[in-house]
């Protein structure tokens, strides 16, 4: 009888034991973790906007001050404050004169191997587009990863054209060609040892374009663009 | 009297518990344990050893808590409280990846927070920290965790080398050097780690041999 | 913005990006596993339901802790979520099937340290996938991993009667085959683009 009230007894004292040995680690992780957190958050986040404001100054040379800027449900842009979260962030680049440069744009798409992600710089002045850098890819190294390195490839996107129609939309969609074959400004000249890679940067930047673009314009010119001067 | 002989004794052991982790036990090239995280980020020398040094400290920090906690853990519960030891402190490393360099963290990517399933670190907290002393358990988590980096690094220079003609970013070669693509490639992680295990086994056995 | 359709996710996830041959997740199980055909069949459809409730899971536990402000959570909440379905995962057969659970053995436990399982989890967690986007993604993986298993089961499982240098039988040997398998895998890139 009293064996049996020992082993239930010992069963109990068990059970605690196990529950406590828990409960402490548990207690003792989550110490651990959170310090950790809080420790490295500034950092974190000091390390991240410098790399993105970096990437910015690269697609919109020239600038000095950058905005950020989200898309609402109307399709209009509107200022960001600190702690607004939307899907697509958009940075308006102003250089020393308080002029804006352009907008820079991420996107991103399937690639080859991953996705990939890009930055690219829209100046709705001239309505082209006059950066673009890779912000992350898996591609192949020594073959898809040309996209990030290759002059000739890069060098389409000194001066794209993505202007707009009367009727507000793009007037033609930007779509990357055979290497050697680009004949309009809306082309981009793709590589050839790395089709695949240079296709689907031009079906990103072509789908973000189409849909931002006419956007940023209606923005731009609102905002900004100053009244055409007679010494022209 | 017996209280020297026990401590050289001791002596003795713990660099054996050091050393047995660098060559004998080597935890890629003879346990071939944790494997899985290794392979896909050790393409280039530096992934590798960023990857071995983060997981040698999740072994090392996981083994010194484990051996500390050793008398308080009831049986039943040890393998939950080992796995959510280790979790934390690779949570930990990974934050601090973040801290220490963007690019490195992006390279890695989710692979830090896979050191979690390694094998290896479990393994080690079961067989060694559960039943040893902090201090033993300390130098058994340096042995296996550097021949763990060690081994990493191995397969990861030669990737490198051989797939992008660079060390660690420098340039070996000149220009009109062809790379071996594969190698950079997951196929050729999972070939040059079994050239590297075929020339392990081959200089085993010949020591066996002989 | 993500706009990868259902279809391109799962050919992804099974074929392009393969688990175990370009990701090398899930390779610890059987590695060490002799090479039967019977057993990569039953340990692949295992993992795949596991992948699948995790996956699910997954996306609702990161939700959750976004909303609450704790992101640090998420590798701890993860594994333990794990490590409870295989655990409920392991009772239900045992009660279901006793003899499949006889036959499956030391594999159920260890399908909680499958590098493969956690990998799906944390994968459309990074790539922020919605609900029927990470189940598809699970379902990929998990039919990824299950044909990489049984090939090179199914190749073992001939070479048992081939002649082959001593030094090389064993793992050396499963990780060549893996390796030109992960090269023929690497055909499929491009699929569903």
């Amino acid at each position: 009888m009293s064996e049996v009230a020992n082993i239930k007894t010992q069963n109990l004292d068990g059970s605690k034991k196990m529950l406590l040995a828990m409960v402490g680690i548990g207690i003792i992780s989550a110490l651990l973790i959170v310090s950790t957190f809080e420790l490295t958050l500034p950092r974190v986040q000091r390390l991240k906007a410098e790399a993105l404001e970096k990437a910015i100054f690269e697609v919109l040379p020239g600038t000095v001050k950058t905005e950020a800027f989200g898309v609402n449900t109307n399709g209009e842009l509107f200022k960001m404050k600190a702690g607004d979260k939307t899907e697509t962030t958009i940075y308006a680049g102003f250089d020393s004169n308080e002029k804006i440069v352009g907008y820079a744009i991420e996107a991103s798409g399937q690639g080859y191997a991953d996705i990939i992600r890009i930055l690219y710089g829209y100046n709705p002045d001239k309505e082209i587009l006059i950066g673009f850098q890779v912000l992350e890819s898996k591609e192949t190294p020594g073959l898809g990863d040309k996209i990030e390195k290759e002059v000739h490839f890069l060098n389409n996107f000194k001066a794209l054209d993505v202007s707009l129609a009367n009727n507000g939309k793009l007037e033609n969609k930007v779509i990357t060609v055979k290497q050697g074959e680009k004949q309009n400004p809306w082309e981009i000249d793709g590589i050839t040892g790395a089709t695949i890679s240079s296709r689907a940067i031009g079906n990103i930047i072509g789908t973000s374009t189409t849909e931002l673009v006419p956007i940023l314009y209606h923005h731009y010119k609102k905002n900004h663009q100053k009244p055409t001067e007679s010494n022209e | 009297m017996s209280n020297d002989n026990a401590s050289s004794k001791e002596k003795v052991t713990t660099t054996d518990e050091f050393i047995k982790g660098l060559w004998k036990d080597n935890p890629v090239f003879v346990q071939v344990l944790g494997m899985c995280p290794v392979l896909a980020v050790s393409n280039t020398a530096e992934n590798a050893l960023a990857m071995g040094l983060a997981t040698a400290f999740v072994l090392l920090m996981s083994n010194i808590l484990v051996s500390l906690l050793r008398n308080f853990v009831p049986k039943q519960v040890r393998i939950a409280s080992y796995i959510l030891i280790i979790a934390t402190f690779v949570t930990v490393v990974d934050y601090a990846i973040q801290a220490i360099s963007v690019e490195l963290h992006k390279s890695l990517g989710a692979f830090i927070s896979l050191i979690v399933v390694n094998c290896l670190i479990l393994s080690r907290a079961e067989a060694f920290a559960s039943k040893n002393t902090v201090w033993k358990s300390i130098f058994d988590a340096l042995g296996m965790g550097l021949g763990f980096t060690f081994a990493l690094f191995c397969l990861g220079a030669v990737r490198e080398i051989l797939g992008n003609g660079s060390l660690f970013n420098i340039s070996l070669f000149s220009e009109g050097f062809q790379s071996w693509i594969v190698m950079i490639l997951p196929a050729g992680g999972f070939f040059t780690l079994a050239i590297w295990l075929l020339i392990i086994n081959g200089i085993q056995t010949r020591k066996t041999k002989s | 913005m993500n706009t990868e359709s259902l279809g391109t996710i799962f050919l992804n996830a099974c074929l392009v990006n393969n688990f175990v041959l370009a990701y090398f997740l899930g390779i610890c199980p059987f590695l060490g596993v002799s090479g039967k055909m019977e057993t990569a069949t039953k340990m692949g459809a295992a993992v795949m339901f596991v992948m699948l409730i995790s996956s699910m899971c997954a996306y609702g536990i990161h939700a959750f802790l976004v909303s609450i402000g704790a992101p640090f959570l998420q590798l701890i909440s993860y594994i333990v979520v794990i490590a409870s379905t295989v655990q409920l995962v392991e009772m239900f057969i045992k009660k279901m099937s006793p003899a499949l659970f006889r036959s499956l053995g030391i594999f159920l436990p260890l399908i909680t340290t499958n590098c493969a399982i956690l990998g799906v989890a944390l994968f459309q967690t990074n790539k922020a996938y919605g609900f029927l986007e990470s189940i598809v993604y699970a379902l990929g993986a998990g039919a990824g991993f299950t044909l990489a298993l049984i090939l090179i089961a199914g190749l073992r499982e001939q070479l048992e009667f081939a002649d082959i240098p001593k030094i090389s039988k064993g793992t050396a040997l499963t990780l060549f085959i893996a390796g030109i398998l992960s090269l023929c895998f690497m055909g499929f890139a491009g699929l569903g683009a």
